[in-house]
């Protein structure tokens, strides 16, 4: 259970203080798949940051699971992140220097787990995602699509309750950004929470629900 | 995957500018090592020759202000005499606070006396003493050792019609020549050296010294300290520091010591910058995998070790290259610039030191850049979110 108790964010702007987020309230349950919807500067990007314990608010507090996740000193918030979250970034951020199976193995470099067990998550994270054969590639040896399913592998790898993806199929074509949330979708079959920023409403469609939110409120 | 791992895919990743980081380290810890090594073979290399040296301290009786031709002393005239130094003066000498840096005592008995219708320099000596005293004498014929055995110089020698095994008057007594002194351009080419006790029988100056030269071995204490020493043991007498090669040379090493350790330290500053500036530039350049690894939940002490472990490899690599290389350009620079014979001497400290030191200055000039670094937020490093 993922709760937004009253989220205020502030921005300290040049000359105006920006508000992205504003007396924000939000319930998500387990095993949801949401979409987070709106234009650009509405305050989605700064909800998932919020949600992902990396961008404390000015006001109200985030609670997953019964744990006041900004009560948390910094280091704390750092293993809360490992823990609990996985995120699918826009960008997908895989490190060009790393094989498809080290990228995913980046997420557990700080997992206390035998070497062994680490390989397994890995291994497994990439067929679950239909990577099985191409561990060793270097990210410019995939596709996009592929890559994006990287992305998606390191973000599951470590078993983590809550799955957040920023505008996952952001940078790709529709047919790969199609499987890419056809993948998300079938994970939040298995009971993976998956929370989804985009501005795309065709995205937002496979989702079980849909936020929309306009200058940093919730409309509907 | 560990965490190691992550900083040698970087290290690889960026092979060409770390190499470039570890040899500007290796050649930063080269010159120290370099330096260090040189200077403390040159003072090895002194105080090994520092019996080659001879005397650098001249005891010779106050008040006696005629020049003297021998070491500077000429034989006074019994006139100008005040009072001469005596046997029992030599045992005084050895109980200043510094009697164990003192090598050789060589006391001396000038007297110019008649020999075969010549005035001949004579100089009462204590032969084991004047040997020890002048590695440079070079002897045609025998080391004297009985009492009655006299050494001559080799000008008198030629002037006298005298070679090894010939015979000598001096005032009645009769010396055997065992040896020639090979010509060396000193003084000691006229003189003729018999034994110190039989010189005092034949000049008639029983106990008597004439003056007393003394060599120390002494690569640390200023030997002006000794010849305060000697002259609060000896108060009728004149103590002189020779200014010699040794000093000059003692003089020029910790010069050149204190020099190495000026040019180290800016080295070491330099390093550090160098390792500094090098440092920024990589965290600068990496803050979106950064953000990246804190968004994945490293903690901040993880980002500092992938920080500073890179730096950790990069100052071994540096320090270890720095050190072969230092010691390397020792071996072939030291017997050229510093004309020093005595071998490189590959000091374990100074090994620990190189590395040690490389590592100390890269990890420190690394503690700013990785605190920056572990203070990355997730968000503003992701640019992307």
């Amino acid at each position: 259970m993922i709760q937004l108790e009253k989220v205020t964010k502030t921005y300290n702007g040049h000359s105006l203080p920006v508000h992205a987020l504003r007396d924000v309230d939000l319930q998500i349950r387990e095993g949801e798949f949401v979409a987070v919807m709106g234009p650009s500067g509405s305050g989605k990007s700064t909800m998932l940051t919020v949600l992902g314990a990396m961008n404390p608010p000015s006001q109200g507090c985030v609670v997953v699971d019964q744990i006041d996740v900004y009560g948390l000193d910094v280091e704390r918030q750092a293993d809360f992140r490992h823990e609990y979250i996985g995120f699918v970034f826009q960008q997908l951020q895989l490190l060009p220097y790393l094989t498809a199976q080290e990228n995913v193995l980046l997420c557990l470099a700080i997992a206390r787990l035998p070497r062994t067990e680490k390989l397994t998550r890995a291994r497994e994270a990439l067929a679950r995602v239909g990577l099985q054969g191409k561990e060793d590639r270097l990210p410019y040896q995939l596709s996009g699509g592929e890559q994006g399913r990287v992305a998606i592998a390191r973000a599951i790898a470590n078993r983590p309750p809550l799955l957040l993806a920023d505008e996952p199929t952001g940078n790709l074509d529709q047919a790969t950004g199609e499987q890419v949330l056809a993948l998300l979708r079938e994970l939040n079959g298995e009971g993976q929470t998956v929370i989804m920023v985009t501005h795309d409403s065709q995205a937002a469609g496979y989702a079980g629900r849909t936020i929309q939110i306009l200058d940093g409120q919730i409309v509907e | 995957m560990r965490l190691y791992d992550v900083i040698f895919r970087n290290l690889r990743r960026r092979m060409g500018r770390k190499l470039l980081l570890v040899a500007g380290l290796a050649i930063g810890v080269a010159t120290v090592v370099a330096l260090m090594a040189i200077t403390a073979t040159m003072q090895a290399d002194v105080a090994n020759k520092l019996d080659e040296y001879g005397a650098n301290i001249l005891i010779v009786p106050k008040a006696n202000d005629l020049s003297l031709s021998y070491g500077g002393v000429t034989v006074a005239s019994a006139a100008y005499d005040v009072g001469e130094l005596t046997v029992a003066d030599l045992d005084r000498i050895q109980t200043i606070e510094n009697a164990r840096n003192i090598s050789v005592v060589a006391p001396k008995l000038l007297g110019a006396l008649p020999i075969g219708g010549h005035t001949v320099l004579v100089a009462g000596v204590r032969f084991a003493e004047e040997f020890h005293l002048k590695q440079w004498w070079d002897t045609a014929g025998e080391e004297p050792d009985a009492a009655d055995e006299a050494v001559v110089g080799v000008r008198l020698a030629h002037a006298l019609r005298l070679s090894p095994g010939d015979q000598v008057e001096i005032n009645g007594r009769v010396f055997r020549v065992s040896g020639v002194l090979a010509e060396n351009g000193s003084q000691d080419d006229d003189i003729l050296f018999i034994d110190l006790a039989a010189a005092q029988q034949v000049m008639n100056k029983p106990g008597s010294v004439s003056l007393v030269e003394v060599a120390a071995l002494c690569a640390e204490c200023p030997v002006e300290d000794m010849v305060k020493q000697i002259g609060g043991v000896l108060p009728q007498a004149r103590v002189t520091a020779l200014r010699q090669a040794v000093t000059l040379r003692m003089e020029t090493v910790g010069q050149l010591s204190r020099f190495a350790l000026a040019v180290s330290a800016v080295v070491v500053v330099i390093g550090g910058l160098v390792v500094l500036t090098t440092m920024l530039s990589a965290v600068a350049e990496r803050r979106q995998e950064i953000g990246l690894f804190r968004a994945l939940g490293f903690r901040k002490r993880h980002v500092m070790h992938v920080i500073l472990g890179e730096a950790v490899l990069v100052s071994l690599g540096g320090g270890v290259l720095g050190w072969l290389l230092g010691m390397g350009a020792a071996v072939a620079l030291a017997p050229r610039l510093a004309n020093v014979v005595t071998p490189v001497i590959w000091s374990p400290v100074l090994a620990l030191g190189a590395v040690g030191g490389a590592l100390l200055v890269g990890l420190l000039a690394s503690l700013y850049p990785a605190a920056s670094a572990a203070r990355l937020d997730p968000t503003t490093a992701l640019r992307s979110l």
